[in-house]
């Protein structure tokens, strides 16, 4: 099973929601690691739908990277409604 | 998995609609269902990519450093909503080529309200506060619309709307209360741009060709005539507050609908703006022509350097 590829598993847990990742499992192919995480990961009824990703097709941004990514935004206060003032009189903005 | 290329049985089909499961991209789906969301959705993304213009046109000039910062927030939300859409879009099966070819040849539309000019800087208020108030409850409703990526897509796009519209109307609010020159400026804002707001719902419900299968589809879960008129109930206080006029005389309170009544809006002019005769048509079009043929480079100096190291700085997870 070594030589088994590693696969990324995302379940959708209900209509109109978006796969969410789950976890991982090692299978032959695409198909393997489909019915192997429909026995893993959905014994419970978890979900509507799964995806499979190879591990080795995924992108990761390094953990060394996090602050030149995201601290930027920090400072961006005005992109969250609460920055602005609304008068108590005004409804519906 | 692979229902794609079954054929769809129509009933079947509504009474999954009806059920309100909804549809997502590998499902079986009838070929109207499809084109009228690519239809839709593309046209949605165009609207966030061309709506960049109008507002842009004040970055260099916003009256403060923090308005500044302000406005480059905004108009890098639009542009990020725009490629949220494209992406919904892409799911059923249309390329980003063909969406941004067909806007760029003037066979798309998109929401015809930025194809008027922003004249002073009130405008940007008006903007955030009605166009985008306008466009947040038209927005509202998809969210619950039966195509999963586009719903998913009107979720994020919903939630940062919000700030766009305070903004707009923070600046109402500080103009309102400046000069009497700061307060027409504000006037004359809300002048030029409350009938377009009012058009931004889409034709009368009796003259709307695609609404009645939409909303079989649950595409659309409200009429044109019913957000419109949300709009207006919800804005009018929103003015009186502001002390600013809305140009419209037959404006009232109507107490036995429990709506306001508002006039006629001037169909002839949305549909000449629709065909492409407004103040800024060409002045658009021709921006996105030119954004698109100047980043060219950007593109190919990208392509080349992948080629050139295949996996690049790839790590796996």
């Amino acid at each position: 099973m070594s030589d088994w590829p590693l696969w990324e598993v995302f379940i959708r847990s209900q209509h109109g929601l978006a796969h969410k990742h789950v976890g991982s499992l090692h299978a032959p192919d695409a198909e393997m690691a489909i019915k192997n995480a429909r026995d893993v990961y959905t014994r419970r009824n978890e979900g509507v739908s799964i995806w499979v990703v190879r591990s080795s097709d995924i992108t990761a941004s390094s953990p060394g990277d996090k602050e030149p990514l995201f601290d930027p935004a920090n400072s961006k206060v005005y992109r969250y409604p609460a920055f602005y003032e609304v008068p108590k009189e005004i409804k519906n903005i | 998995m692979a229902t794609a290329g079954i054929q769809t049985n129509p009933d079947e089909f509504q009474e999954r609609i009806d059920a309100g499961i909804k549809i997502e991209p590998k499902d079986a789906m009838p070929d109207a269902y499809r084109k009228t969301l690519i239809r839709q959705i593309s046209q949605h993304a165009h609207s966030e990519i061309v709506g960049q213009l109008p507002e842009g046109n004040w970055i260099t000039r916003a009256p403060s450093l923090k308005r500044k910062a302000i406005l480059l927030a905004k108009v890098q939300d639009e542009a990020g909503h725009g490629l949220y859409l494209y992406s919904a879009a892409e799911t059923l099966g249309v390329t980003r080529e063909q969406m941004i070819e067909d806007l760029l040849a003037g066979k798309a539309k998109y929401s015809s309200i930025f194809n008027y000019p922003t004249l002073t800087w009130a405008d940007i208020g008006a903007i955030g506060w009605l166009v985008d108030g306008s466009a947040i409850i038209n927005q509202i409703p998809i969210c619950r619309c039966s195509y999963g990526p586009y719903a998913r897509a009107m979720v994020r796009i919903c939630k940062e709307e919000t700030f766009h519209q305070r903004q707009g109307f923070e600046i109402m609010l500080t103009l309102s209360r400046g000069t009497a020159e700061q307060k027409a400026m504000a006037q004359d804002a809300l002048n030029r741009w409350w009938w377009p707001s009012l058009m931004m719902h889409g034709p009368s419900d009796k003259d709307s060709k695609h609404s009645a299968q939409s909303m079989k589809w649950k595409i659309k879960l409200f009429s044109n005539d019913e957000l419109r008129q949300k709009f207006v109930d919800q804005t009018v206080p929103q003015a009186e507050f502001l002390g600013l006029t809305i140009p419209d005389k037959e404006l009232k309170w109507n107490p036995e609908r429990g709506h306001y009544d508002f006039g006629q809006i001037d169909w002839d002019e949305f549909q000449n703006i629709v065909q492409g005769n407004g103040p800024c048509n060409q002045e658009r079009l021709q921006a996105r022509i030119s954004a698109h043929r100047d980043g060219a480079w950007v593109r190919e100096a990208a392509a080349a350097y992948a080629q050139k190291h295949p996996r690049g700085a790839r790590r796996s997870a």
